[in-house]
C-alpha cells in the first residue's frame, strides 16, 4: 500500500503544470511552424492581383509560433513556475474512465451504427462507473437509444450512422 | 418612432402559435442545458443548430436565442442550490447565493436572481431596440477598411481585457488557423489541408464548439469527481411575493447592474467581468456591505442583473455589425450564415422581419422565461440529483450526434473528440476559449475584409488610417492590444506589483 502510494507520488510529480504548459507551448510552436510552411508553399507575398493566399496564414502562423515561444520560456524561467501536479493519478484515472470508452464508442459507431453503440456505451458506463444493477442499466440504455432513434430518424428525419441491427428492421 | 412601429411589426410576427411554441421549447431546453454539466449556452445552441437548417430563420433564431436566455437564467440554479457555477459569469452569484440557500433562504435567493436577470435583460433589450438601428445605420457607410478595423478592435479588446495576453493571442490565432483550413475564398487555392480530402470543406465551428465546451467540460467535471450535494429548494408563490416586495428597495443596485451589464455586453467576454464588477460596486455602496458573502440578497441581485444584461446586450453588435459579443452570440452568428442571411448592418434593411422578430421575441421570452424558471426550479434541481454516471455518457452521446448532424460526417465526431481533449488541457492551463470560437467564426470575414481593403489601396497599409473613423478605430485597437504591455511598464515605473 505504502509502496503504491509512493509510486503515485513520483508518477504525478513529473507531470507538473509547468511541464504540461511547456509541452503545449511547444506543440503550439509546431502548429504555427506548420502553418508558415504551408503558407510558403502557396505564396506569402503579393501577386499582381493582391495578397497571395498564404499572406494571412503565414502571419497567423508566425504570431502563433512567437507566442508559443514566449509561453515556453515564461514557463521555464518565469517567476511563477507552477510545480503543482497537473493532475493526480487518481483523478486522471477518472478522466481516462470517460475518455477511453468514448474513443471506443466513436470507433465502434462506424461499424454497428450510433444507436447500438450508444446503448452499449451508456450501459457500460453506468455499470462500470455507477455500479447500477443490471435492470436499471438495461432499461436506461435501451430506452435512451430508442428515444434518440424516434427523435432523429422519425421526427427530424435526420439519418444517423446505422448498422446491421437497424437494417434488420428495414432502416 | 419608426423603431416602435418596427417593434410592433416584430410582435405581430412572433405572436403565432408556432413561434410561441418554439420560444417555450427553446427556454425549457436552455434551462435544461444550463443546469447540466458539460452542456452550456454555446454548446447547447451548437448541438441544436443543425436541426434548424430547414426551419424559417426567424423561428430558428427565436428558438436558439431562447436557449441562450434559458441557460443564462439557469446559471443561478446550480450556483445557489449546489454552489457550482455552471458558467464563469455565475461565479459571483455563488458568493451570497449559496450561503442564503444554506440558511434556508434558497427560494428568496432564486427569486431575487431571476428577477434581477429579468431586469438586466429588459434594460439591454430596450437599449437594443433604440440603439441597434442607429449603430446599423451608421455602419452602412462602412467599407472593407472600416469593417476590418471593427474586427481588429474586437479582437484587440480580447487581448486588452484578457487575463494572459499571450494565451489569448494563441487561442485567437488557432481560431484563425482553423478558419483558414480548406479552400481560400479569394483565390480558390487549398490551404492547410495536407492532401486530406476530409479537410477540403474546412473545420466546422459547430463541431469545435461541441468538442471544446461539451466533451472538454465533461472531462473536467469527471476529474473533479462531481458530487452534487444540493440544498433543498423551497420556492412557492408566497416566497416569490415576499421577495418581490423587498426588491424595490434595491432599485439602485438593479439600475447599476443593468447599466454595467449593457455596457460590458458590447465588448466580447463581458458577462463575467460585468457580474464581478456589479457585485463589487453593490458591495461598496451597500448599507449592509459587511454582510456580503454571508448571504445578502443584494449580493445575488447585483451579479445576476449584470450577467444577464450583458448576455442580452451581446446581441447588439451581433445584429448591427455582425460581431458577436459572447461565445454563444458567435454560435448564433454562425447560424445566421447557415440560414443564408448575411450578418451586418444590411440586416436591418433587408431582413426587417428577422431582426425585429428577434428583438420582439427578446421582450416576450424574458417575461415567459421568468415565469418558467420560477415555476420549474424544483424540477430542474431534481435533474441535478440524477447520478453523474448516467448523465455523463448521455451528454457524450448527444454531443456526438450533434457533431455528426452538422454535415453528416463521421469525421466530425473525431474532430469533436480531439477538441474535447484540447478543451480539457486548455481549460486547465487557463487558455480562454471564447477568442478561439470568435476567430473561427469571423476568421474568413476578417481576412476577406483585410484583403479587399488592401487590394483597393494597392498594398498600402495606410488605407487603415485613411480617414478619421477607420484611423480612430485602428488606434483604439492598437491601444487595447498593447494595453497589457502599457500596464506592465506603468506598474514597473511606479513600483506597484502587478497581480
Amino acid at each position: 500500500m505504502e509502496q503504491k502510494h509512493n509510486q503515485e507520488r513520483t508518477r504525478a510529480a513529473w507531470l507538473t503544470y509547468q511541464a504540461v504548459e511547456m509541452a503545449v507551448a511547444a506543440a503550439i510552436f509546431l502548429v504555427g511552424a506548420t502553418m508558415m510552411a504551408d503558407a510558403l508553399r502557396i505564396g506569402i507575398g503579393w501577386a499582381s492581383d493582391g495578397p497571395k493566399a498564404g499572406y494571412f496564414p503565414f502571419r497567423t502562423g508566425a504570431i502563433l509560433s512567437i507566442s508559443g515561444v514566449v509561453i515556453f520560456f515564461r514557463a521555464f524561467f518565469g517567476k511563477h513556475r507552477n510545480q503543482a501536479p497537473f493532475v493526480t493519478w487518481v483523478s486522471f484515472k477518472l478522466v481516462l474512465a470517460v475518455l477511453i470508452p468514448t474513443v471506443l464508442y466513436v470507433l465502434v459507431t462506424q461499424f454497428i451504427g450510433i444507436y447500438v453503440a450508444s446503448a452499449l456505451f451508456i450501459g457500460g458506463f453506468m455499470r462500470a462507473i455507477g455500479r447500477f444493477n443490471w435492470r436499471k442499466v438495461i432499461v436506461v440504455s435501451i430506452a435512451t437509444s430508442i428515444m434518440l432513434f424516434w427523435m432523429f430518424e422519425i421526427q427530424f428525419m435526420t439519418p444517423l450512422p446505422k448498422g446491421p441491427l437497424e437494417s434488420l428492421f428495414g432502416y | 418612432m419608426a423603431d416602435l412601429l418596427n417593434l410592433f411589426h416584430g410582435f405581430s410576427i412572433i405572436l403565432s402559435w408556432y413561434n410561441l411554441g418554439m420560444m417555450a421549447i427553446g427556454l425549457i431546453l436552455g434551462i435544461f442545458v444550463g443546469v447540466l454539466p458539460g452542456l452550456g449556452g454555446p454548446n447547447g445552441v451548437a448541438i441544436l443548430l443543425p436541426l434548424t437548417f430547414t426551419m424559417p430563420p426567424t423561428s430558428a433564431i427565436v428558438m436558439l436565442s431562447c436557449i441562450y436566455w434559458g441557460s443564462l437564467f439557469a446559471g443561478a440554479i446550480t450556483s445557489i442550490l449546489f454552489n457550482i457555477p455552471g458558467e464563469s459569469h455565475s461565479v459571483a452569484t455563488t458568493f451570497d447565493g449559496y450561503p442564503m440557500a444554506q440558511q434556508g433562504r434558497a427560494g428568496e435567493a432564486l427569486t431575487a436572481s431571476f428577477t434581477g436577470s429579468f431586469f438586466g435583460a429588459l434594460f439591454s433589450v430596450l437599449m437594443i431596440t433604440f440603439l441597434a438601428p442607429l449603430v446599423a445605420g451608421f455602419a452602412l457607410h462602412f467599407g472593407p477598411p472600416e469593417f476590418f478595423a471593427v474586427y481588429f478592435l474586437t479582437f484587440a479588446s480580447f487581448v486588452g481585457t484578457g487575463k494572459d495576453p499571450f494565451k489569448t493571442v494563441i487561442s485567437m490565432m488557432l481560431g484563425f488557423g482553423l478558419a483558414q483550413i480548406g479552400m481560400d475564398n479569394v483565390s480558390g487555392q487549398l490551404r492547410l489541408t495536407f492532401g486530406w480530402s476530409e479537410l477540403l470543406r474546412g473545420v466546422d465551428f459547430l463541431v469545435v464548439v461541441i468538442g471544446l465546451f461539451g466533451v472538454g467540460e465533461i472531462l473536467i467535471s469527471m476529474e473533479e469527481g462531481l458530487k452534487f450535494e444540493g440544498v433543498d429548494d423551497k420556492i412557492n408563490a408566497k416566497v416569490v411575493w415576499q421577495t418581490w416586495k423587498k426588491i424595490p428597495k434595491y432599485w439602485m443596485t438593479l439600475l447599476l447592474g443593468s447599466v454595467i451589464g449593457a455596457w460590458m455586453g458590447f465588448k466580447p467576454g463581458g458577462a463575467t467581468a460585468a457580474s464581478f464588477m456589479s457585485y463589487g460596486l453593490a458591495k461598496r455602496f451597500s448599507k449592509n456591505s459587511a454582510n456580503f458573502g454571508k448571504g445578502e440578497l443584494e449580493g445575488v441581485l447585483a451579479p445576476e442583473t449584470a450577467a444577464h444584461g450583458s448576455g442580452c446586450a451581446a446581441l447588439l453588435p451581433m445584429m448591427a455589425l455582425g460581431i458577436p459579443g459572447s461565445a454563444t452570440a458567435a454560435v448564433l452568428l454562425g447560424g445566421l450564415m447557415i440560414w443564408g442571411l448575411q450578418p451586418g448592418p444590411l440586416l436591418f434593411i433587408e431582413q426587417k422581419d428577422f431582426v425585429w422578430g428577434l428583438i420582439a421575441s427578446m421582450y416576450l421570452s424574458n417575461v415567459v422565461g421568468l415565469v418558467i424558471v420560477l415555476s420549474t426550479v424544483p424540477l430542474f434541481a431534481a435533474i441535478l440529483r440524477i447520478p453523474f454516471a448516467i448523465i455523463a455518457p448521455i451528454i457524450v452521446v448527444v454531443c456526438a450526434i450533434g457533431a455528426y448532424t452538422v454535415n453528416n460526417a463521421m469525421f466530425n465526431i473525431w474532430v469533436m473528440l480531439t477538441f474535447g481533449i484540447i478543451g480539457y488541457v486548455f481549460k486547465k492551463l487557463d487558455y480562454p476559449l471564447a477568442p478561439l470560437i470568435l476567430a473561427l467564426v469571423l476568421g474568413d470575414k476578417t481576412e476577406v475584409s483585410f484583403r479587399q481593403a488592401i487590394l483597393g489601396s494597392q498594398g498600402a497599409l495606410s488605407v487603415f488610417f485613411s480617414n478619421w473613423l477607420v484611423g480612430a478605430m485602428m488606434a483604439a485597437g492598437f491601444l487595447l492590444l498593447f494595453w497589457p504591455a502599457i500596464g506592465l511598464l506603468r506598474g514597473k515605473s511606479s513600483g506597484v506589483p502587478l497581480k
